[in-house]
């Protein structure tokens, strides 16, 4: 029972083109005409392909605006997350000081906890620090990245302690070391984690829908959702919407995918 | 540790600018923000233009939101204190939205936008001596009718008491056939029973709104008169959900009368078959001794507390009202107006299907002005649902619901108790 | 090393991690904690509006929420969505990973990413596309369906499809994600084991019994956990799909917190509920774990 080695690429082929389909269909009915997708049997391609669902979000629904917003929250998320978390991965992993080791054990323990659960209290507080309805109380969750210092910390325990060392003995301040010794070797790491933060804070949807009422601060997956509940019928103009929103991901997911998914091994089976 | 102090400086100096980012909340600007729902935000733009208002003015800028999401996001933005100018708020939302302080009280250069309305929606939206909103549009909830069907029973309209509107009943469902129904009451909408009790003249609620009046005799009533329909087969025993397109068994004969609002008009017409044009209409409800009642419906205009510039929002409602204004609106909305000499204007008063909802509206009863009003309807339901279903009795059903009612009501009684409590 | 480099040493590991453990605590382990001590009190809507309306009042919440039957049935679904989705997604996602391992494959990387994207994309864009690809009547699933002689199914309208729709689009969703984490698994297994198996004239079954399953328990386990507490936490599928309904076949635990907190401004009893969600996660995670040293 010899099996074809065409047969299994066939099959995957196969499998990846019924996974991909929603994706695929998704692109060509933002491209028909309003209502043109409201048929049976259900067409595949546009009759003549058309940007007006574009120009209508682009234009009727400011949807521009929106864009701007995710694309402003989930950069700065990404700063920041960066800033609060490479460092003290670092720390965690390679400098010895009191309380490390039993912190670490917390943190990783407080990885069980969804972060559901302090929702409402975290409500509560940034309304006590005039932070909600704005971008701050959107990004604020992502300081607070636990997995990320786990993340750098794993690699970082593959630095060799002498490195670390030898650069100590030339008189390097710590931060020097970290600096201009760590963050080189760490660049993989970084750009995982970034990408990481990026994409989870552009589809961050619970969050941003709780704490940001005004319209003008909607981040495009809760623009999307506002505006799916309002024009469910039309089919055309809402799959233009879903190509907006999802693209970005998508087009920088597959730029750097290697990235990505080694983070995710790291992540999920040592975690 | 050169470096980590620099880090440091980094992300100290990333918070002022998320203070920054922090100050930019719905309040900014110098424009009038109106939040406004479904349909009516739709057409606020165009009706705004109609206007043509002064180029004094502040600039209006319209913020719609989904009916679904509407009442989450009016307390979110209260919560998070970026409630803008000016809302449309539906009328059973206005107790909720006075009580914890999130709107002002209509001033007395706007009272007058209260005079020409329908009494009962007024009284909706007046709370501890004070009107809090002024009625936009109306709407309530009468008959849906076949006329074919009532008139092969030998009646021009269904009747208005009671005892001869079930008697229709029967003669309707003997001559839709076995497996058709007469009526739709659908187990998972509390409307109906509501309706049915405000007919009967029950009060629902006692003490200041304190504790449930479900064990009343009037409430006890409509109960026995709703669980009898079901009982005797004049209306389906099943939800919302399970009726797949009402339209379709509507015109089928599955049932041959529902309870609905104004909304209602526009989906018959453009839904039913043309040969289905002239077989149905509306009528008022009926009661135990003569025509009954409905909940006064539709949205209000308001106010938000906190507002900088609340003349100026004052004055766009007062524009808003004005009767001009009322009927492009109608124009442009279909929405039902809510003053009174509009309907004239309109020609609504002449419209064989819109005429019964203004006198069912000039019969209308407000509802009980509690915050808790909308969970207390939800848990009536969900009684009166299992009556229906047999496992309760119709006087263990009133009991139960005032269990639940009260407590519901336990912290609005605690803070009556406290003189916290409109 | 010398004592100054250590102060010095210890110093820069305070300075590096304070900002982040400083973060962590403002804004995770104090609002935790606070969630707790919330759900022993009544603040609703009154309190929000004057902190004098807020009083203590023990377990009520919780005793409430006991006899609150939509609770249950948030319960009851959430339920469902881990007994029908966990076999589901695991299944999905192994049968990917051997595809996808196996070594007669051409272009292996393209086949991996096509089948990973669904897991990058915006969830509430996707869930948006499959509202559509659900339609009863212009959907392409049914339409699919009707090739083979099957009538449309209501899936978001129907209270028996709705959830089992939510699944298969969650399903879809996710299973590139556990797909890459049994990839790893399975390339832990010696090519020559199985070469050797295969010479000893085993079949495809008895090969993956015997040679591929012992390799790939534990990982069946973990990516079980993971997905039991992707179940737990489904929000944004049913909030734009469904709502919740119909008949509130599809409010999950989640859901339920939402609109009890965030929709009726009841935080003391949305303060329960998440409490009793995260011990819900606790238990199902400390369980699997422990079935799985037994096992191993």
């Amino acid at each position: 029972m010899r099996v074809n080695r065409w047969t299994v690429t066939l099959l995957a082929a196969f499998v990846a083109l019924l996974t991909i389909a929603p994706l695929l269909w998704m692109v060509s009915v933002s491209f028909m005409a309003r209502g043109e997708a409201s048929q049976f049997p259900p067409p595949l391609l546009p009759d003549s392909p058309t940007l007006d669902n574009y120009r209508m979000l682009f234009g009727t629904f400011g949807v521009g605006r929106f864009l701007a917003n995710s694309v402003l929250v989930s950069t700065l998320a990404t700063v920041l997350a960066l800033l609060f978390t490479v460092p003290a991965g670092y720390a965690f992993a390679t400098l010895r000081f009191k309380g490390r080791d039993a912190t670490f054990r917390l943190l990783v323990a407080a990885l069980v906890v969804p972060g559901q659960i302090g929702m409402l209290p975290l409500f509560l507080e940034l309304k006590a620090m005039g932070l909600v309805n704005s971008y701050a109380g959107a990004l604020v969750p992502w300081l607070a990245g636990i997995f990320g210092i786990f993340l750098v910390r794993q690699y970082c325990l593959s630095i060799p302690d002498e490195m670390l060392e030898a650069a100590r003995i030339d008189g390097a301040s710590e931060g020097q070391i970290l600096r201009r010794v760590v963050l080189p070797i760490l660049t993989p790491i970084i750009v995982t984690l970034a990408l990481f933060v990026f994409l989870s804070s552009w589809n961050d949807f619970m969050w941003p829908l709780i704490i940001l009422a005004d319209q003008q601060l909607y981040t495009l997956p809760v623009a999307l959702a506002a505006m799916s509940r309002e024009h469910v019928q039309d089919n055309e103009l809402m799959m233009a919407g879903a190509v907006i929103t999802t693209l970005p991901v998508l087009i920088l997911f597959l730029a750097l995918q290697r990235f990505y998914l080694s983070g995710l091994l790291t992540g999920s089976v040592k975690g | 540790m050169q470096l980590t102090r620099r880090q440091m400086a980094g992300a100290l100096a990333a918070l002022p600018l998320a203070s920054l980012l922090g100050g930019c909340g719905a309040r900014g600007g110098d424009g009038l923000t109106v939040w406004a729902m479904g349909n009516e935000a739709a057409h606020l733009p165009a009706l705004l233009d109609t206007l043509k208002l002064p180029a004094s003015m502040l600039k209006i800028r319209v913020q719609p939101l989904p009916w679904t999401a509407a009442h989450e996001k009016l307390l979110t933005g209260f919560a998070g204190g970026s409630l803008p100018a000016i809302g449309q708020v539906g009328n059973s939302w206005i107790a909720e939205m006075a009580a914890i302080g999130a709107i002002t009280p209509v001033p007395v250069s706007a009272e007058h936008l209260l005079t020409d309305q329908f009494r009962a929606v007024v009284d909706t939206n007046r709370i501890a001596g004070k009107t809090w909103a002024v009625p936009w549009y109306v709407d309530t909830r009468l008959q849906f009718y076949r006329t074919d069907m009532f008139a092969r029973a030998g009646y021009a309209a269904p009747p208005l008491v009671w005892s001869e509107w079930k008697a229709t009943l029967h003669k309707v469902k003997a001559l839709a056939g076995s497996g058709n129904y007469a009526v739709l009451l659908p187990l998972n909408e509390f409307e109906q029973l509501l309706t049915i009790a405000l007919s009967a003249g029950a009060r629902l609620l006692r003490d200041n709104g304190s504790r449930g009046a479900f064990s009343d005799p009037e409430f006890k009533a409509a109960l026995a008169f709703y669980k009898s329909l079901f009982d005797e087969q004049l209306a389906p025993v099943a939800s919302a959900t399970q009726i797949s397109n009402i339209w379709d068994e509507f015109a089928k004969g599955f049932f041959s009368i529902f309870t609905s609002g104004p909304w209602t008009i526009g989906d018959m017409k453009s839904r039913l078959a043309p040969t289905m044009q002239d077989k149905w209409g509306t009528a008022p409800n009926p009661g135990p001794e003569g025509i009954g009642s409905a909940a006064p419906g539709g949205s209000s205009l308001v106010v938000f507390a906190g507002t900088q510039s609340a003349d100026a929002a004052w004055d766009v409602v007062s524009r808003l009202l004005a009767p001009s204004a009322q009927l492009s609106f109608h124009q442009l909305t279909g929405d039902l107006p809510a003053r009174r000499s509009v309907w004239a204007a309109a020609g609504l008063a002449g419209d064989p299907i819109v005429a019964p909802f203004r006198v069912q509206l000039d019969r209308a009863t407000a509802l009980p002005k509690v915050p808790e009003w909308e969970r207390i309807v939800t848990e009536m339901q969900i009684v009166a649902e299992r009556m229906v279903r047999g496992e309760y009795t119709v006087d263990a059903a009133a009991k139960e619901i005032d269990r639940r009612a009260d407590r519901l009501l336990e912290k609005r009684r605690w803070m009556l108790g406290k003189g916290q409590a409109l | 090393m010398t004592a100054v480099s250590r102060t010095r040493e210890a110093r820069a590991g305070l300075g590096m991690s304070a900002p982040a453990l400083t973060a962590i605590v403002i804004f995770f382990v104090i609002p935790a904690v606070a969630s707790l001590l919330l759900s022993f009190t009544d603040f609703d809507i009154y309190a929000l509006a004057d902190l004098s309306n807020l009083r203590f009042v023990g377990f009520q919440n919780y005793a409430r929420l006991v006899e609150n039957p939509l609770f249950w049935k948030a319960m009851g679904n959430t339920l469902w969505f881990v007994l029908l989705g966990v076999p589901f997604v695991v299944g999905l996602s192994l049968f990917a990973a051997m595809l996808v391992n196996s070594r007669w494959l051409k272009w292996r990387p393209v086949w991996r990413v096509a089948l990973f994207a669904p897991y990058v994309t915006t969830l509430v864009a996707t869930a948006v596309v499959w509202r559509y690809l659900l339609h009863t009547r212009y959907g392409l699933v049914n339409y699919l369906l009707s090739l083979f002689g099957i009538a449309p199914v209501d899936w978001l309208g129907d209270p028996h499809a709705s959830l089992p729709a939510i699944l298969i689009f969650v399903g879809w969703k996710t299973f590139g994600y556990n797909m890459i984490i049994f990839l790893a698994a399975l390339q832990t297994v010696p090519r020559e084991l199985e070469e050797a198996a295969r010479i000893d004239g085993a079949g495809w079954w008895t090969r993956l019994r015997h040679v591929t399953s012992p390799a790939i328990a534990p990982t069946v386990l973990l990516v079980s956990v993971l997905t039991v507490a992707a179940m737990f936490q489904l929000f944004a599928e049913p909030y734009v799909m469904t709502q919740g309904g119909p008949a509130q076949s599809t409010v999950t635990i989640l859901y339920f917190m939402y609109e009890e907190g965030f929709k009726w401004w009841n935080l003391g009893s949305g303060a329960a509920v998440a409490f009793l969600l995260f011990l819900c996660i606790l238990a199902v995670t400390l369980v699997q774990l422990r079935l799985a040293r037994k096992a191993v």
